[in-house]
């Protein structure tokens, strides 16, 4: 069920343009994500990065084209319809989100409770399990104004991943977190990708993990509003048109050109 | 310690022909003292810079320099030649990353008919606002009458123990002195003319068709339309509500629904329970003038029967699902800022009562065209 036999892409956007009332944000981004690919949106802070994100799981209604999941328009449908494709997704927040009345396990369990036929109590047991993937064991009742913010975060993405989800969305993981935590993530996320073949879109500035797992990303280029490359991110370090993107994956050095002495 | 020998920070343009050249000297730091300017005319930007005599900098001098250069007409260079090597990093570091004009905040217009225009378009877009929520609720509603609707019923129950059980105290004490000052009042003006018995009818008529029902009203208001206003508020500045949506969750059922049906249940019961309290009140305060309880109770069942002490109750339903209404479009409309959940929190308390006091007195006019 997981191994998708469709050759179409399992993401497509389609001449997508995001704005908030007159002001454009960013305007006719294309770009595909394939089954299993861990997607990284990268850009300068203020972009339109998690805006991005967010028409992707549909949030922010584009002001203009399309999202589309296996072929399938999504920005378009609506009621039951629009459910069956919200329903494969699992989305982390900045700041975690974490719903602040209930504890850290209560924050997973719900989710599993309300959409599938599991006990309260094996809920509960999956919630657990999920928490410890993240290092969270012992913080299970912990409400989250009683952690810090890393732990939030990490609460956040074992709550993204409590469905199994198909596409994990990710804003913003590894910021704020300790380099152990950040490789752990790293670890994580591939091992979700590989053991449930679910596909990540996530939005960070961490070079090291984008090097690390990323095989694809986009770049939002401030400047012109629109997409500055999009490609695996280690081949666009070295090889991008654009030099924007070069020095954005060299933190601002360019070691390929010639160096000045 | 502070030097108090430092020479006062000077900026001289000195004009030479076309060539312009600023010259800075003395100690350009923020204990200095005020900066002397001499020479400068609106647009200048210098050819070059004169240092011989600056003493020494802080932030300062920088800031002074990259105003000039903000200012700085088109047609100027950007020339930082002359400047010693450690202010011109900070001068190159500062413009680097070009100004994004767009970004700049414009002027607002405020002349008369912008102001106008704008406000009436506001107020438009509230109206849509406000009847778009209430069409929400209504659908929310019939979603939970066919058993669709989902949401938590231990958020439903918290809701209805803030709004029923812990609003008991306040309500109780409120209550119970304006029975009293019902009393008081009716009393002093009562027995001028010999009908002192008469302040049972008063006391009770005010309370159960009036008082009782806008008292526990306004409390609750205040109390739990405000704190509807403030969570929710701060669950989608903290994109809680974002959440619930990406996991299937209709934040209308799962928010907004318990909390109208908790204060549905609740302000009828609330209602009768002030209702008792306030006559008690009343009743306290005429038994000092010398009408005993049992008078005062049984000259109060001539004024009051089951039909008029319903209407209170029957207000207290629609209150019940005003203050709910406001409260929770405030919180789910709020900005996603600290700043916009107390305005959010102070819309909610303001719009409910003034909402109660309106359709108080629509019910008022409609009961007396009804005769009752």
């Amino acid at each position: 069920m997981l191994e998708s036999k469709n050759p179409m892409k399992k993401i497509s956007v389609r001449g997508l343009t995001m704005a908030f009332g007159s002001f454009v944000v960013m305007k006719d981004l294309e770009f595909e994500i394939a089954d299993k690919d861990i997607f990284v949106i990268v850009g300068g802070s203020g972009c339109g990065k998690s805006t991005l994100l967010r028409s992707l799981v549909g949030l922010v209604q584009p002001a203009a084209g399309a999202v589309y999941y296996d072929g399938k328009n999504f920005s378009d449908s609506t009621g039951p319809e629009r459910m069956k494709f919200i329903e494969r997704f699992g989305v982390m927040y900045q700041s975690g989100a974490m719903w602040s009345s209930m504890t850290l396990a209560e924050n997973i369990a719900m989710p599993i409770e309300e959409n599938t036929d599991l006990t309260a109590k094996e809920a509960l047991e999956l919630a657990y399990y999920k928490l410890a993937l993240v290092g969270l064991s012992g913080y299970e009742d912990y409400l989250p104004s009683q952690v810090s913010g890393g732990m939030k975060k990490r609460a956040g993405i074992a709550r993204a991943i409590a469905l199994d989800p198909e596409i994990l969305f990710l804003d913003e993981p590894g910021a704020g977190l300790d380099p152990l935590s950040a490789q752990r993530l790293d670890e994580l996320i591939l091992k979700l990708r590989d053991t449930l073949g679910s596909t990540v879109v996530m939005v960070t500035h961490e070079l090291a993990s984008i090097f690390a797992i990323a095989n694809n990303s986009i770049f939002l280029d401030t400047q012109t509003r629109t997409q500055g490359a999009t490609g695996n991110p280690s081949w666009l370090r070295d090889h991008s048109e654009n030099e924007g993107v070069r020095l954005f994956f060299n933190r601002g050095e360019t070691p390929k050109t010639n160096s000045k002495s | 310690m502070r030097d108090h020998s430092v020479t006062l920070p000077k900026a001289t343009w000195q004009r030479d022909g076309g060539e312009v050249l600023l010259k800075l000297e003395g100690e350009w730091t923020r204990v200095a003292g005020r900066v002397t300017v001499e020479g400068y005319e609106d647009g200048d930007w210098p050819e070059a810079f004169q240092t011989g005599d600056l003493e020494g900098f802080d932030s300062r001098l920088p800031a002074y320099l990259m105003g000039c250069f903000r200012a700085k007409a088109e047609d100027r260079g950007s020339s930082l030649e002359g400047l010693p090597d450690d202010l011109r990093g900070l001068m190159e570091l500062a413009l680097k990353v070009p100004e994004r004009v767009e970004a700049k905040k414009g002027e607002e217009d405020f002349s008369g008919l912008v102001t106008l225009g704008t406000k009436t378009k506001r107020l438009w877009e509230a109206t849509f606002s406000v009847v778009e929520f209430v069409g929400e609720t209504v659908l929310s509603l019939g979603r939970f009458f066919v058993g669709k609707a989902r949401f938590r019923k231990s958020d439903f129950w918290m809701t209805v123990q803030e709004s029923g059980a812990q609003a008991l105290p306040i309500v109780s004490l409120i209550s119970f002195l304006i029975g009293m000052i019902l009393a008081f009042v009716g009393n002093a003006q009562l027995a001028n003319f010999g009908a002192g018995i008469y302040v049972a009818d008063l006391v009770g008529v005010a309370i159960v068709r009036e008082m009782g029902v806008v008292m526990t009203a306004i409390i609750m208001s205040g109390r739990t339309g405000a704190a509807f206003a403030a969570h929710l508020g701060s669950m989608k500045a903290n994109e809680e509500i974002d959440a619930l949506r990406t996991f299937g969750f209709n934040p209308f059922d799962f928010l907004v629904l318990p909390r109208v049906l908790a204060l549905v249940l609740m302000m009828p019961l609330l209602t009768i329970y002030a209702n008792l309290i306030g006559i008690l009140g009343g009743m306290l305060v005429s038994w000092t003038v010398g009408i005993t309880p049992m008078l005062f109770w049984t000259e109060l069942l001539t004024a009051i029967n089951p039909q008029n002490s319903s209407l209170g109750v029957i207000k207290s339903v629609f209150f019940g699902i005003t203050i709910a209404i406001a409260g929770c479009m405030q919180g789910m409309h709020a900005g996603k800022s600290s700043a916009a959940v107390g305005e959010a929190t102070t819309r909610a308390v303001v719009a409910s009562i003034t909402a109660i006091v309106v359709l108080d007195s629509a019910f008022a006019v409609m009961f007396t065209l009804l005769d009752i």
